[in-house]
């Protein structure tokens, strides 16, 4: 990208950002947004409404947690 | 640009995310735990027993409680760095700390304020277990409506912004993002599963706390994640002094 040579007469107090390009973002938005609400559906619904693993193990273990986050644990 | 920054900012709203569920965590354990309790010692005294104790209560109160929360916090702080790389320099003219304020106002708003209105967490013995799959669909359903509609009002108000300027079209997306989310309130399921006699106190300061634990994890969030990216992308000899974008532009690539 070229330098221009004076600052942008921009206000001083804010400068302009230049935003991420949306194609930089995508693969990791989509890798990483998947992984993460994977995470989220481990913390709140496995062995509630569903189950990948079988028995309890993981309802009970974050039992509380779901409670408080606000999800309907059982 | 390059992607390094992405990941610079996605591992930075992780690591927000955990700092930010610490405090939370506390929250959920000092004040939390004593509701869950008397929520459990209500159950115990009125209905089913759970059988087999596959965890027990202390390990669910200390480290089941820190597994949810902080994992919680790393998963939300992630998808909100992911949100905030899309919003920065795109919503408005603010600078990054204000953007991550921003995103986890809107965070707290979306994910869990909007959804907690019409289905608000629940003590143990309140809900009947054989509704779990309704309930459950329902409170993402609402989380998903709730972010959906947010980010279809946050475009609204951009187009409206070069008519109506940017206070009106902020205000007229709002506006619109309520009256969908009124919709949906209205025409969703209403669930009311409290069993009778359960302690109306007990159900409202354990709906509190939820809130407060909510507050504190996406405070926290936003003032950490904003003084980070801050610093990331802001170099520092040069910031409030060089309103240059070409020079944050090299900065954040580092």
């Amino acid at each position: 990208m070229a330098h221009p040579a004076a600052p942008a007469p921009k206000a001083p107090a804010a400068p302009a950002i230049t935003p991420i390009s949306l194609k930089k973002i995508a693969p990791w938005a989509v890798f990483f947004g998947v992984l993460m609400l994977v995470l989220l559906y481990f913390v709140g619904a496995e062995q509630g409404a569903t189950s990948l693993i079988s028995g309890a193990d993981v309802h009970e273990w974050v039992h509380d947690g779901r409670h408080l986050l606000g999800f309907p644990c059982h | 640009m390059n992607s390094i920054s992405v990941r610079a900012l996605l591992v930075r709203g992780m690591l927000a995310g955990l700092a930010a569920g610490v405090p939370a965590l506390l929250v959920a354990y000092l004040l939390g735990e004593s509701k869950v309790d008397s929520a459990i010692a209500y159950e115990d005294g009125h209905s089913h027993d759970h059988g087999v104790e596959l965890v027990s209560r202390t390990l669910q109160a200390t480290g089941g409680l820190a597994t949810g929360v902080l994992i919680y916090g790393v998963a939300l702080g992630g998808i909100a760095a992911l949100a905030f790389c899309v919003a920065l320099g795109r919503v408005g003219g603010f600078g990054p700390r204000a953007t991550a304020v921003l995103i986890s106002l809107g965070a707290l708003l979306t994910v869990y304020v909007v959804p907690f209105l019409k289905y608000p967490a629940n003590p143990p013995a309140v809900g009947d277990p054989d509704t779990i799959g309704k309930r459950t669909t329902l409170y993402f359903l609402m989380i998903a409506l709730s972010v959906l509609l947010a980010v279809g009002a946050l475009i609204l108000g951009r187009r409206l912004a070069p008519r109506l300027g940017n206070w009106y079209a902020t205000v007229t997306a709002g506006a619109a993002f309520a009256v969908v989310i009124g919709v949906a309130y209205a025409v969703l399921p209403a669930i009311d599963e409290v069993p009778e006699g359960f302690p109306a106190t007990l159900l409202w300061q354990f709906r509190l706390t939820a809130l407060t634990i909510q507050l504190v994890l996406w405070t926290g969030f936003g003032l950490l994640y904003g003084h980070l990216a801050e610093r990331l992308l802001v170099p520092k000899a040069a910031s409030g002094q060089q309103p240059d974008p070409a020079a944050r532009t090299a900065a954040t690539a580092r």
